[in-house]
């Protein structure tokens, strides 16, 4: 019987007179990797921000587990420290290490000892293949570094669920592959994951479930394989098709 | 009075000097370091307030509120020249100061911000950490300029009887006739105050500066 981690119900937001996205419905199991995909400009990466209440959402319901967390009187600080998020544009806090980075949030948020906030900074430096750059600062790594230090960041909180939002799209392309492995990584260690992308690989070999979701609406969601191959809508298949010839180009060479 | 006297007799004021720069610069950036933080993070009425403190205060001659200070308000609860002057001088650069420390903020992109809240700190506990360590650094030339300005306004106190460097300077060059050196000494100390914190305060700069690859 799955577990539901993230339930989301009829779920809308507006910016001024623009609907972003609206009513949207979603229920993400313990252990999931889902990945939404669709054109830019769909409110996905708004929805990502709504999850874990950086944004308002207008309307409909957000569950963390059994908390509502978009109840009045919600402890938003308390919740997010259980969302980690990742950011396309890394947002290390540039002033401190890559070590201090992740210590930051277990320190001052879970009110750790020093020693054990450094111990497990440490460890989950290590679990993204960063330990020998603890002490560097973001200025001193590259892009796809850079990013693994956010991810380690994020999970240093242990997080309930990891929100990503395109993590590899201000990459190079040769440090993309990096990154994309300590993802599959985490998936693999059962973490529950969000993640807004366009690497169609990545998808097709680690997602549970793909979303496709156009004009502030999921149009479609299923297996990867059921997307992949027999897609249900004529925009779906137009959406992939393009998507593909973009991205997956290497892929297919390979 | 030989020339050694004469030079010491106007040094002897650097004390005075050092001491209203020291109460001043201080107090302004407590204040206007305050105000900034309302400017930016605490709501548009907040702002709107900041806003016309800082053309009020930015508006007027740091003199005039000198002599406000020290003749209308020092009355009341006895404020001696000194302390008035400084105080005076503070609030002067504070306004100043305000709109260093709120360009910073600024410069510090909101996105840093957010990705503090994100890991589940507090808003307060994420401008502490994350966004006032960043800001500081970016404060620092602009916060220089404004050292080197309170250093030189320091000398204004000497319209309330204050006896800093050029309070002295004007006594002895009456006194004795030597107008030309007792200024022309004046200046070369308040030259030198200037230079060295300039300087100390670009070594802190260096110093502070967050490593990174060309």
């Amino acid at each position: 019987m799955p577990k539901p981690i993230l339930t989301i119900k009829n779920l809308s937001k507006k910016y001024g007179g623009n609907v972003i996205f609206q009513d949207l419905s979603l229920t993400v199991n313990e252990g999931d990797t889902i990945v939404i995909i669709g054109p830019s400009g769909t409110g996905k990466s708004t929805l990502l921000r709504c999850l874990n209440l950086l944004t308002k959402p207008d309307g409909g319901q957000i569950w963390l587990d059994d908390q509502e967390i978009t109840a009045k009187g919600t402890d938003e600080d308390h919740v997010r420290q259980h969302i980690g998020m990742v950011f396309q544009n890394f947002l290390l806090f540039n002033h401190l290490t890559a070590l201090e980075n992740v210590k930051l949030g277990l320190v001052r948020v879970k009110h750790m000892p020093e020693k054990e906030a450094e111990t497990k900074a440490l460890e989950e430096l290590a679990r993204v293949g960063l330990a020998d750059r603890a002490g560097h600062y973001p200025g001193q790594l590259s892009g796809g570094q850079q990013q693994r230090v956010g991810i380690a960041r994020a999970l240093a909180m242990d997080p309930r669920v990891m929100l990503f939002d395109e993590p590899t799209s201000a990459l190079d392309p040769e440090l993309i592959g990096e990154v994309l492995e300590v993802m599959r990584k985490l998936a693999l260690e059962g973490m529950t994951m969000v993640v807004v992308t366009h690497e169609m690989g990545f998808a097709r070999e680690v997602a549970d479930r793909i979303i496709f979701m156009e004009k502030g609406s999921i149009v479609e969601e299923g297996s990867p394989d059921a997307l992949f191959y027999h897609p249900k809508f004529e925009r779906t298949r137009e959406f992939l098709w393009k998507i593909t010839e973009l991205y997956g180009k290497k892929e297919a060479q390979a | 009075m030989n020339f050694g006297q004469f030079i010491s007799y106007i040094a002897s004021g650097t004390v005075y000097t050092v001491g209203v720069t020291l109460v001043a610069l201080p107090s302004g950036l407590l204040i206007g370091t305050i105000l900034a933080l309302l400017y930016v993070y605490g709501g548009k009425t907040a702002a709107r307030l900041m806003n016309l403190y800082s053309t009020i205060f930015r508006g007027v001659p740091p003199i005039v509120l000198l002599f406000i200070l020290f003749f209308a308000v020092s009355k009341g609860i006895n404020l001696s020249a000194f302390w008035a002057g400084s105080f005076s001088l503070g609030i002067v650069s504070s306004a100043y100061q305000m709109e260093i420390v709120r360009g910073a903020l600024l410069s510090v992109s909101g996105d840093q911000l957010m990705a503090a809240r994100a890991i589940g700190l507090s808003r307060l506990q994420a401008i502490r950490y994350v966004v006032l360590p960043q800001a500081i650094r970016l404060a620092i030339p602009p916060w220089s300029n404004e050292a080197a300005i309170i250093i030189k306004d320091s000398s204004l106190v000497y319209a309330l009887g204050v006896p800093e460097i050029l309070r002295r300077a004007q006594l002895i060059g009456a006194s004795s006739q030597k107008y030309l050196l007792a200024y022309l000494s004046a200046a070369v100390i308040y030259f030198l105050l200037v230079f060295a914190t300039s300087h100390l305060l670009s070594l802190l700069e260096k110093r502070l500066a967050i490593p990174s690859n060309p």
